[in-house]
């Protein structure tokens, strides 16, 4: 079996003098999309942040494509193909729209082209000029997801991609997931919206207090629903 | 009083405006990407005309060269000292840059008292920007309109790097959030401290500039980062355009007080940053709170 | 804040409860008797520093405020009280009097302004301002610009005391100090220090509580001015010279390094700070060496090693 594109082992991490993150284990196989469940505060952002090397304070091990990172700074993680979509989207106030897109520099080739980012979200080419943040929060969105999209990251880290946004726009975020897993790129997913989480996901982590307390995969869903359900409290 | 002595003012004062504008250009720049007020960009200024004059000296080379040479050893200078001392006081708290750069600014005049002297040095104007035009209402010095024009042009240059260019952008967004634009895979480190190269490259430059009309003194540059610091109050330190349009107004302002009143000129300044802060505390361009 | 809070309260030493009267005596004592050792009018201008420190301190430890601009109550005091001795003939307790309501009243105006805003801008404002009072004594007569006001008077202490002496008028000045010193203590941990601390610390919730910051900032604000008035005034007085160096920049610079380099959260910190910023100035322009790259040197090291100062740090290591 191929190692997976990545590979978390007793993941510890603090906030501070806060122990938020107690030994996660966690891997996402090449061209997979998984995503970590669980309630408000269970750590799932802080998992993905770990990732990404923001929060620094961490032990462990965390090998993407490889790799062992854990000690590393955020820019080089990026550099191994990693793309971040945090929960806040990020959009810079001081840059345009276009200006936005093209921020993140381009890690790895297979990136989307502008144009096919444009075909993925219309929305997009017309604002162009406008400040990053004048845009709705759907469209906000859309322009965390499309700039990485096209920097050629191979893993894609999505922060809660479909809160707080209208049917339709997840609709969007879900084409836009399901083009991520047509070009064979790896997806890391937190979302608290199960039923979204079900339908994009290969694999289901569930996370409580800070642990990995569950795995499901695809097809084991239906039948376990009730559990998943009961861990997330709903 | 004559057309002559008030466009002559007029010159001057774009001129002091000029110096205000590179040098709260550089301030702008080195606070938004760093979070640091630099009160040693005075001393930059100066180091700027200080090279310039050791250049023509030891080595001959004159004032086109140093115009490029001098500004890059000012942020040689400037990249030496942020990479081994500035960058200890980065953070949410703004005060230990200002005293750390404050301590800067005391050991880099120092040095200069103790090797040059306290004694001003005169450097000669270019040949090629000797003289000037007679026009019938007032006669132009061409090298002061040359550093108006040049500074300006190099001010445009600076808003359009920062505003127009990837690398501009990139700055930007550093500035704006250092963390997430790490987590992009740009290396914010070494931009912060390409930034704090070019911020006191600025300040260089006006030395340069400044050689010629002012002479080249050790204490050439405090009471003017002094007066930047009223200007980049009044127009606040988050708008590039803003501090430039700023500088040269209250140069202006300055120069015109100067024909009107001229013992208060030095001081119109500082008046009006008074009115200001009463009326507008954030500044005329202020985004900080 | 805790050290500022619990001095003199606190035996924070367990069994050694008797260091820190005992510190407190032998400083004392060695004030007494250090005019024998050390040249009278070099002390007098230590002292005078060391009050300036003090009065910049009670502004800083309280609020949070680091003023760039404090030459300005300093150095004009220095000239009323010069002038009102050598113009007026004022007496000297007078003259004092007069430098201490200067500082007051200018600190008043001063910081009317100047509290408006915060932390860097408050420092820039500060900076501003002083050097527009800088200018502004160019232009006044009495100031003789670059010459200053020489050949100030000393006087009598009440009438009585030759202050000519050089030993009479260091222990008028060390009087002088000490009660400055006191009341900086008893501002400090008044109610009203407690209020400013509260408003350093979280201004929004004081605001909600429904205190005038600004009225208190700007009070204790013309305190420190007050009291640095006071200080220029001895100096002025006791070197027979006020000069406009005393408004400059650098004397602000000089009192604001004092402070951060003995502590501004001690009350002592301020006065080892001044003691060694004028023994490195005396000693160093002596020997010739650039002061403010040794003075400048210190403070950089001062503000990436010891945040807390000299006596900050002896104070945490020492566990006094």
């Amino acid at each position: 079996m191929t190692e997976p594109l990545i590979k978390i082992v007793d993941l510890h991490a603090r906030y501070g003098s806060s122990h938020v993150l107690h030994g996660v284990h966690l891997d996402v196989g090449k061209g997979e999309i998984a995503t970590i469940v669980g309630r408000n505060g269970a750590g799932k952002s802080t998992t993905l942040r770990a990732i990404m090397g923001i929060l620094r304070s961490r032990t462990g091990s965390i090998r993407i494509a490889g790799q062992e990172t854990i000690a590393a700074p955020s820019e080089h993680i990026a550099w191994l193909g990693v793309g971040y979509v945090p929960e806040e989207r990020g959009i810079f106030a001081s840059l345009s729209v276009a200006d936005n897109l093209l921020l993140p520099p381009i890690v790895a080739a297979g990136g989307m082209s502008i144009e096919e980012i444009h075909a993925l979200f219309p929305n997009l080419r017309e604002r162009g000029r406008s400040p990053g943040t004048k845009l709705s929060g759907g469209e906000q969105q859309m322009l965390a997801i499309a700039r990485v999209l096209r920097t050629g990251a191979s893993l894609l880290l999505l922060d809660e991609p479909t809160e707080g946004l209208a049917p339709a726009i997840v609709q969007r975020i879900r084409l836009a997931i399901d083009a991520m897993k047509a070009r064979g790129q790896t997806v890391l997913l937190v979302e608290q919206n199960l039923r979204f989480a079900v339908k994009v996901a290969d694999r289901h982590y569930v996370m409580e207090n800070g642990r990995i307390v569950d795995v499901m995969d695809r097809a084991e869903v239906a039948t376990k629903m009730e559990r998943l359900q009961r861990h997330l409290g709903v | 009083m004559s057309p002559d002595q008030l466009f002559g003012q007029l010159l001057v004062g774009l001129i002091n405006g000029s110096f205000y504008a590179l040098l709260a250009l550089g301030l702008s720049i080195i606070f938004g990407l760093l979070g640091i007020v630099n009160i040693a960009q005075g001393a930059f200024y100066m180091a700027g005309a200080y090279f310039s004059w050791l250049m023509l000296q030891t080595l001959g080379v004159n004032y086109w060269a140093a115009l490029v040479l001098s500004p890059l050893m000012v942020a040689l200078l400037g990249v030496v000292l942020e990479k081994f001392i500035v960058f200890r006081v980065y953070g949410p708290d703004h005060m230990p840059g200002l005293l750390l750069t404050l301590g800067l600014l005391l050991i880099i005049q120092g040095v200069f008292v103790y090797i040059f002297g306290a004694v001003a040095r005169p450097y000669p104007t270019p040949d090629a920007l000797r003289g000037g035009w007679d026009l019938s209402f007032v006669f132009l010095p061409k090298y002061r309109v040359w550093t108006v024009a040049v500074s300006i042009l190099v001010c445009f240059a600076t808003w359009f790097f920062i505003e127009k260019t990837s690398l501009g952008r990139t700055l930007r967004a550093a500035n704006e959030n250092p963390v997430l634009t790490r987590a992009f895979g740009v290396n914010v480190p070494a931009l912060m401290t390409f930034g704090f190269g070019f911020g006191v490259a600025l300040a260089g430059f006006a030395g340069v500039l400044a050689a010629p009309l002012y002479t080249v003194s050790p204490l050439m540059g405090v009471d003017l980062i002094i007066t930047v610091f009223a200007v980049v109050v009044v127009g606040g330190l988050g708008s590039i355009l803003g501090a430039v349009v700023t500088s040269l107004s209250l140069g202006v302002v300055e120069g015109f007080t100067k024909v009107f009143y001229p013992q208060a000129s030095h001081m119109v300044i500082f008046v009006i940053m008074i009115l200001v802060l009463l009326v507008r505390p954030a500044g005329l361009f202020g985004t900080e709170k | 804040m805790a050290t500022i809070e619990t001095a003199g309260i606190k035996r924070a030493n367990g069994g050694r409860p008797l260091i820190k009267p005992a510190l407190w005596t032998i400083g004392f004592a060695a004030l007494l008797i250090m005019p024998f050792f050390v040249y009278p009018a070099f002390l007098v201008k230590m002292l005078c520093f060391c009050l300036f420190a003090c009065a910049y301190n009670l502004l800083a430890s309280t609020t949070g405020l680091l003023s760039f601009g404090h030459a300005a109550f300093f150095g004009s005091a220095a000239f009323t009280a010069g002038y009102a001795v050598k113009a007026w003939g004022v007496p000297f307790e007078v003259a004092v009097l007069v430098g201490t309501a200067t500082g007051f009243f200018l600190g008043l105006v001063l910081g009317f302004i100047a509290v408006r805003r915060q932390g860097l801008y408050f420092a820039m404002i500060t900076l501003a301002l002083a050097q527009l009072v800088y200018f502004l004594a160019f232009q006044l007569p009495f100031t003789h610009a670059d010459d200053g006001l020489s050949g100030i008077p000393r006087g009598y202490l009440l009438g009585m005391v030759d202050l000519n002496n050089n030993y009479a008028m260091y222990y008028t000045t060390l009087v002088i100090c000490v009660i400055g010193f006191a009341i900086t203590f008893r501002i400090i941990h008044s109610p009203f220090g407690s209020i400013l601390r509260a408003i350093r610390d979280n201004q929004p919730r004081a605001i909600s509580l429904g205190y005038s910051v600004d009225k208190y900032k700007i009070m204790v604000f013309a305190l420190s001015a007050a009291m640095s008035g006071t200080a220029g005034a001895l100096k002025a007085i006791a070197l027979r010279l006020a000069t406009v160096y005393d408004l400059h920049w650098a004397t602000s610079g000089d009192v604001l390094v004092m402070t951060l380099l003995g502590g501004s959260q001690t009350l002592l910190g301020p006065v080892v700070g001044a003691v060694i910023v004028t023994s490195l100035h005396d000693y160093l322009a002596e020997s010739g060496l650039p002061i403010s790259v040794v003075i400048g040197t210190t403070f950089v090291l001062c503000i990436l090693l010891f945040r807390n100062g000299i006596v900050g740090e002896l104070k945490q290591r020492l566990k006094l």
